[in-house]
């Protein structure tokens, strides 16, 4: 009994230290944000590289999730009459909810997975460790740059995960099955609201940018210097994002939508 | 010494313990000098503490116990501004260069001249050719890090590691892998360029011949992270110590034995051996 209970203390321990050592980390990353803004050109590189390295999964996805979205809804909304509802429950689910929590799932696959280990290899090959020695902080030159980076590609990234999304439903809907297309567009227009719907998608994915990022940029700098490390440290990086990002969708879900 | 004069010694590591945990001692009670100008060696086999020692100077890690001098200022590893102050006075040149593989030669070597100058574009390009023509690499500015070899590789980070002009430049192992041109133009680098910078040279290495050609003074450790022998190259030459001669002559056997500990074979076999 007694062993037990010490080998749930040692994994409790170990877990909260484990929490611990990455809030710290977390915190020095914000801490050294503002020093990174001010060298913007860094910022810009970085949003380039992790959107462009984003860009070709995220639109493909996006396309097919619309095209596969129309078509199920069309089914299941014929029989009550109502498929004249398919462009605004596209876009609903779009904007709320698919766009920011699958372009976040990809970003974490694509953009995270490739950050853990290049931060990972930066450390094996003890360009790191460089850095330091030469009297340049690698968290202010090297993370926080790119923590900033995939703030700012994420959103971007599910607008226009958004985007092609729609126009996928629009091509199934309107061009193959038939829908008016007047109708598909106009009650967009009037159910859809900018802010609460948009603007919350826009911030959801903001929040699950900060979450990919920070996760990915953590679990390379923490990894082991030896290419199993890293390796585990990037399938790390997808587990721990990915359900990071579900759970904190749901959360934010219930604040934003709660009231009708 | 009287105040205000600066003591001869770059850098003094007085009675320095060092492991990474507490199971295992790297470091031995260890007390060095590293006399200003010169180039010194710190010689030994692998995982005596040689690359630790360099860590420890530049305040990666903080030693258990001891201190190290750098300049007549203590090195505190827990004082990020110390650190980063001292550190802008050093150059190093890592194992396997560390080179930023992500950068073309000629930026590799702007890097620090970027970070820590507010120098023009001008101005490091043309600092970054001079410092790529001392290590002979001058046409080789334009190249990405995946097309240079390993010795080309090492030349470049010395150029970046002099960068900046540092007191101090700290090599890891420069010689380890080295084709023997390359091996005889990096050790004829390091001498050159410590006697034209006025640079003081620290070498870590257990290549013991390149080593004492080209230093001033040396100290040999063990495989316990102690110093076993130190003075200049020929007393080295002509030491006596069973271990020292061991090292020296690379001998597989003797003080430092060739066999990690283990059981006798026969136990391990599962073998009787007839009294």
């Amino acid at each position: 009994m007694i062993e037990l209970l010490a080998i749930f203390g040692r994994f409790a321990l170990r877990v909260l230290r484990s929490f611990g050592h990455s809030a710290f980390f977390f915190f020095d990353l914000l801490r050294h944000s503002p020093a990174a803004l001010r060298r913007f050109s860094l910022v810009v590189t970085q949003i380039h590289a992790i959107g462009n390295l984003s860009l070709l999964i995220i639109v493909a996805s996006g396309t097919a999730v619309g095209f596969v979205l129309a078509l199920q809804l069309y089914y299941a909304l014929i029989v009550y009459g109502a498929a004249e509802s398919l462009g605004l429950i596209v876009n609903l689910s779009l904007v709320r909810e698919l766009g920011p929590v699958v372009a976040a799932l990809l970003f974490a696959g694509r953009a995270g997975t490739s950050l853990t280990a290049e931060i990972g290899l930066m450390k094996a090959g003890e360009q790191l460790a460089a850095m330091e020695l030469m009297a340049i902080d690698p968290k202010s030159r090297v993370l926080a740059p790119r923590f900033l980076g995939g703030i700012v590609a994420m959103p971007i990234l599910a607008i226009l995960f958004s985007t092609v999304g729609i126009l996928g439903a629009y091509i199934v809907a309107v061009k193959m099955i038939g829908i008016d297309a007047g109708n598909f567009w106009s009650i967009m227009q009037a159910r859809v609201d900018v802010w609460r719907d948009v603007g919350n998608g826009i911030v959801k994915s903001a929040v699950f940018g900060v979450i990919c990022t920070a996760v990915a940029l953590y679990q390379g700098y923490e990894t082991e210097a030896t290419p199993e490390g890293v390796a585990n440290a990037t399938t790390r990086t997808v587990v721990i994002a990915s359900l990071s990002v579900l759970a904190m969708d749901f959360i934010l879900t219930a604040l934003m939508f709660s009231t009708p | 010494m009287p105040p205000g004069l600066k003591s001869d010694a770059l850098i003094e590591i007085d009675h320095v313990t060092f492991g990474y945990d507490a199971s295992r001692t790297i470091l031995n009670d260890v007390s060095l000098r590293f006399a200003r100008g010169k180039v010194t060696a710190i010689l030994g086999g692998s995982g005596c503490g040689k690359t630790t020692l360099l860590r420890l100077i530049g305040g990666v890690h903080a030693p258990n116990s001891g201190t190290i001098v750098f300049d007549g200022e203590q090195v505190d590893a827990r004082n990020k501004e110390q650190l980063f102050r001292l550190r802008r006075r050093l150059g190093m040149l890592f194992q396997f260069g560390a080179l930023f593989t992500d950068l073309s030669v000629f930026d590799n070597v702007a890097f620090p001249l970027r970070e820590h100058s507010a120098l023009s574009e001008e101005m490091i390009r043309d600092i970054v050719l001079m410092k790529l023509n001392a290590v002979g690499l001058r046409g080789a500015a334009r190249l990405r890090i995946s097309e240079v070899s390993g010795g080309m590789a090492r030349r470049i980070a010395l150029a970046r590691a002099i960068a900046l002009d540092p007191e101090l430049i700290m090599y890891d192992e420069p010689f380890a892998g080295l084709d023997p041109i390359s091996m005889g133009v990096a050790a004829n680098l390091i001498r050159k360029l410590n006697d034209t910078t006025g640079s003081t040279s620290l070498i870590v290495s257990h290549d013991v011949q390149e080593c004492f050609m080209i230093c001033d003074y040396a100290y040999l450790m063990s495989s316990q992270g102690r110093v076993v022998a130190h003075g200049k190259p020929a007393e080295l030459n002509a030491s006596e110590d069973p271990e020292v001669r061991q090292f020296i002559k690379g001998e597989p056997d003797g003080p430092v034995r060739f066999h990690y500990p283990a059981p006798p074979l026969e136990q391990d076999l599962g073998v009787k051996v007839a009294a």
